[in-house]
């Protein structure tokens, strides 16, 4: 298949997908047999991105001009790539725990869950594989809209009222600061096309660029930066299957992808490199690290403390973008997958937990690990990866993230990621030891969730174990982004 | 072909027509008949009009074969044949979801009068467009203005009445005033053709008399175009009228008296006299500015649905006059999107609430939790119209509020972007507050049991919704309309 075949099946294959479980919304075993199948089929068109990209091809594909210059394209470059080689490998797991979970838990709406689910996977996909920034604008707000209903899903004032602030904060940074951000990159430079190296080169003098690249660092708002992090931890009333595989990875690594994105194509490593307004995100970037990890630390709700953990492993790839050394933008790349993986595990195994046991705090955890060994060993595996500790893939993307700052001789990036290490650690051993070495507290006879569940995470936590041991494919992917050359 | 020669005045003709024979039938289906035949033959002729004028150049008619200045001319170029479009389309499409509608909301004996009087309207309105004679226009405006008064009555609610009543007062003294100003125009030149008045006017520019008249037109439009804060009559009038008639008014009545104001700022008095000796732009920018603003934190306030879309309305003139505050070209391109594009989202999200209006009776948000899962088709085409009304990528509005910000952009406005962002963000308020109660609330429990709409309800409701998305994903149509007819309105009349 060509280059752009591909492209055009990658966002196709969502929406039909979508269409296909809407109409055979009755018929419920057929249903689920495309929620499972169609994700299947996704992956087996993304899984041949990689191939033309490595060997220098651009593939693209043209949709419609919009408006006099401004156009729907798509365009697989490596890191869009890497982007949507992770959420087409984790969107057929997580389909199938989402089957598991949804029967598990009995909830409503099933087929409503299933379409807004493929859609926004959807969304994703036009984010990764945006061409321009008016394409990616369009794709960035599907995936808001189209979570939204995930988000609300149970109808209860909690949901609604959780569902109120993301979307609020979301568009609210979307409309306010990207859209008006895009706006100016257009009127300035004339194009929003992808560029390597930038488009924006001498067009604003440094005080107006600045301005412009905090607009952009701001309206990316899902990437989570403070003080535009709440929307995250509201979010978090969502069905877990929702929380993994939405709110640890295709939301809000579009944002992080989005960002590292507009610093690569829009701005171009050379133009931040000067600029002031760099190092105050970088400021922001590790403020969001360390008080994130910090609110961590407090959350007994489980959900709630992996929502602030994923504020804060979003940082990392904020913080590695803005580096501007070519280590650090591999580092930053490869955290995007090494964080999919291992957060993706995590939630599945709190949403397993829930299922199993009906506990959604940290304190009721005691002992658990002997009645649901599957889970809690993914979940260790998972928390390993978070504090970035050997054979996780953690370890991998924050090697390259201080080699990055040890090349350029940033002391306090290398600072930032050792004391937000040890805060890792300080929130996720606890309930590793928990889990395994105290005795239970309660008598609660429950046994591991169900199959479907078990299966999902086994295979996210054998993933994050084998981006260590075989990381080949997506280091070479993140090695041919512009500016990583060394 | 003789009758393609005489287009300009068969699209007018034909529904002024129509409405005396309407009276006649006095049978509420072949009433019917009548006006949808006569709007579908309206949205052809003005199509054959469009295509003629982007083939040939303006038309310029003479009625009775009286040659101009002395008799009275109708004349189509880009902007006219662009609005009548905009006017007919909304016509044929509102005239189908017309039967079950006013089945429902109007009394049998009235359906034949009422079917007239909406012709009326709907000639005035067209008359507005086509003439080229100032006079001609005060006379199709009132036209227009009494028959509404009279359609805007007959809604179920007694408040109809009182609504009614306010717009009388207030669309009377806009016209007044109209009449006043054209009457001061004709004194100082001894003409009422619009070319002739603005191929005289230059002379007598710098005298009180025109300026006078300049000042009572420009009112006397902004009570006829809602414009902040000469709207008062506006939410009530759109809340409490039929369905079928806030659809259309809002989708085309307004924007027609946008149409008025850029044929008398651009082609009567011109340029330079607007903006350069009476800096309009002055008054136009902060009036438009409040209206987005303070018209959309009201409407994030309102129980009623229609009366929301109403003050929404208000807010979305705004955004469309400050096009033409902007007085570049891009600016005055963006304002003909947005009425455009406007009609679109406005036509969409007034006939999903007839839909409503027909299956449950009531567009009070409380009465509706829980809606989208009986109506999802009804409820779905809400939700395209909200999202374009809100700007989101790929729908219409997105288009039209892109243009305007780069229009202000490149005047070196940039402090007008947050005035629309914000604009935007309330618009996400006020109808995510619909969308919330409408699918994700538990439902109503008297709402149990309800269907969906009858088909001829939903299908030009969808039609207008997928009109929304077709024009923000391919908006060469629309844009290049609205571009040449802005060039035209700059470049032939400096």
């Amino acid at each position: 298949m060509s280059g752009s075949t591909l492209i055009a099946l990658a966002l196709l294959l969502p929406f039909l997908g979508a269409l296909l479980i809407a109409l055979l919304g009755r018929a419920v075993a057929l249903r689920d047999g495309v929620v499972l199948l169609v994700p299947l089929v996704l992956l087996a068109v993304v899984a041949q991105l990689p191939g033309p990209v490595l060997a220098g091809e651009a593939p693209s594909l043209f949709l419609i001009e919009m408006m006099p210059g401004l156009s729907l394209r798509f365009e697989a470059e490596p890191l869009g790539v890497i982007f949507a080689c992770v959420a087409g490998l984790l969107w057929p797991i997580a389909s199938l725990y989402s089957i598991g979970y949804l029967r598990g838990n009995k909830e409503k709406h099933q087929t409503r869950f299933h379409v807004c689910f493929a859609l926004a996977i959807g969304g994703a996909m036009g984010v990764a594989l945006a061409g321009n920034l008016i394409t990616l604008f369009a794709a960035y707000e599907l995936l808001t809209l189209s979570t939204y209903p995930l988000v609300a899903h149970k109808g209860n004032d909690t949901a609604i009222r959780g569902a109120r602030t993301y979307l609020g904060i979301l568009l609210l940074t979307s409309v306010g600061f990207l859209l008006p951000a895009i706006l100016w990159t257009w009127v300035v430079a004339g194009t929003v096309e992808f560029t390597p190296g930038g488009i924006l080169a001498g067009k604003l003098d440094d005080g107006l660029m600045g301005i412009l690249l905090l607009l952009y660092v701001y309206g990316i708002g899902k990437a989570a930066l403070m003080p535009f992090h709440r929307w995250l931890p509201a979010a978090m009333v969502a069905p877990t299957p929702v929380s993994a595989l939405l709110h640890a990875v295709a939301v809000v690594k579009a944002g992080v992808f989005t960002m590292v994105k507009v610093v690569v194509y829009v701005f171009g490593t050379d133009v931040l490199t000067g600029l002031a307004a760099s190092d105050w995100v970088f400021a922001i970037a590790a403020a969001t690290i360390l008080i994130a990890s910090t609110i961590a630390l407090r959350q007994d709700n489980l959900k709630r403390r992996l929502a602030y953990s994923t504020i804060s492993q979003l940082s990392y790839v904020v913080m590695g973008a803005f580096i501007l050394a070519p280590l650090s933008l591999i580092g930053a790349a490869l955290h995007i997958v090494a964080h999919a993986f291992g957060k993706i595990t995590l939630f599945f195994a709190a949403g397993a937990i829930y299922t199993a046991s009906h506990k959604t705090e940290i304190s009721q955890l005691d002992g658990i690990g002997w009645k649901m060994p599957w889970t809690m060993a993914a979940f260790s595996i998972g928390a390993l990866s978070m504090i970035g500790i050997p054979p996780a893939a953690g370890f991998l993307s924050k090697w390259y993230l201080l080699l990055g700052a040890w090349q350029t001789e940033h002391l306090m990036a290398m600072l930032v990621i050792i004391i937000s290490t040890l805060l890792n650690t300080a929130y996720f051993a606890p309930i590793i030891y928990a889990a395994w070495f105290k005795p239970p507290v309660d008598d609660a006879q429950h046994g591991e969730a169900p199959v479907a569940i078990v299966i999902a995470l086994s295979l996210t936590a054998l993933l994050t174990l084998l981006l260590f041991f075989l990381p080949d494919l997506p280091l070479a992917l993140a090695q041919a982004i512009p500016g990583t050359a060394p | 072909m003789s009758l393609m020669e005489h287009l300009p005045i068969l699209v007018v003709i034909i529904p002024l027509l129509a409405a005396p024979l309407c009276v006649l039938a006095d049978h509420p289906r072949v009433a019917w008949l009548v006006a949808l035949a006569a709007a579908w033959l309206s949205f052809a002729a003005a199509i054959a009009l469009a295509a003629q004028v982007s083939a040939t150049g303006t038309i310029s008619y003479q009625l009775g074969g009286w040659a101009p200045p002395w008799g009275i001319e109708y004349r189509i170029d880009t902007l006219a044949s662009y609005v009548l479009i905009i006017v007919t389309a909304i016509a044929a499409l509102v005239m189908v979801a017309a039967k079950e509608s006013v089945a429902r909301e109007i009394p049998g004996e009235r359906v034949a009068r009422f079917y007239a009087a909406l012709m009326l309207v709907f000639a005035g309105l067209l008359g507005i467009v086509a003439t080229g004679d100032a006079f001609n226009v005060f006379v199709f405006l009132e036209v227009s203005s009494l028959a509404s008064y009279a359609l805007i009555s007959m809604g179920r609610d007694r408040r109809a009445l009182n609504a009614a009543f306010q717009y009388l007062v207030m669309g009377t003294i806009g016209a007044t005033f109209i009449l006043i100003g054209i009457g001061f125009l004709y004194m100082m030149t001894g003409t009422l053709n619009m070319q002739d008045l603005a191929a005289r006017l230059p002379a007598v520019a710098d005298s009180r008399t025109v300026r006078a008249g300049f000042a009572f037109l420009t009112i006397g439009i902004g009570l006829k175009l809602a414009m902040f804060p000469l709207h008062l009559w506006l939410p009530n009038a759109y809340a409490y009228a039929p369905s079928v008639v806030s659809v259309f008014l809002a989708a085309t009545a307004t924007k027609v008296a946008v149409y008025l104001m850029l044929r008398f700022v651009f082609s009567v008095f011109g340029h330079d006299f607007t903006f350069g000796q009476m800096a309009l732009h002055y008054i136009l920018l902060p009036l438009a500015m409040i209206a987005i603003i303070s018209a959309s934190l009201v409407a994030v306030f309102q129980e009623n649905l229609k009366r929301m879309l109403a003050y929404s309305s208000v807010a979305q003139i705004g955004y469309i006059l400050l096009g033409l505050a902007i007085a570049t070209t891009e600016g005055v391109t963006a304002s003909m999107l947005h009425l455009f594009n406007h009609a679109l989202m406005k036509g969409a999200l007034f006939m999903a609430l007839g839909a409503v209006v027909w299956r449950v009776g009531s567009v009070r948000l409380a009465d509706l939790a829980g809606l989208g899962h009986y109506m999802p088709w009804t409820m779905g085409a809400f939700v395209i119209g909200a999202l374009s009304l809100i700007g989101i990528p790929l729908t219409a509005g997105f288009v039209s509020k892109w243009y305007l910000v780069t229009a202000a952009m490149s005047v070196g406005w940039w402090w007008l972007v947050p005035v629309i962002a914000v604009g935007s963000l309330l618009a996400v308020i006020y109808v995510w507050r619909v969308i919330e109660v409408v699918w994700f609330r538990p439902a109503n429990p008297q709402l149990a049991g309800y269907g969906e709409a009858p088909l001829s309800l939903l299908w030009p409701t969808w039609g207008l919704a997928l009109a929304n998305l077709y024009f923000g994903i391919n908006s060469d149509l629309t844009t290049g309309t609205a571009e040449a007819a802005a060039a035209a309105l700059f470049g032939g009349l400096r």
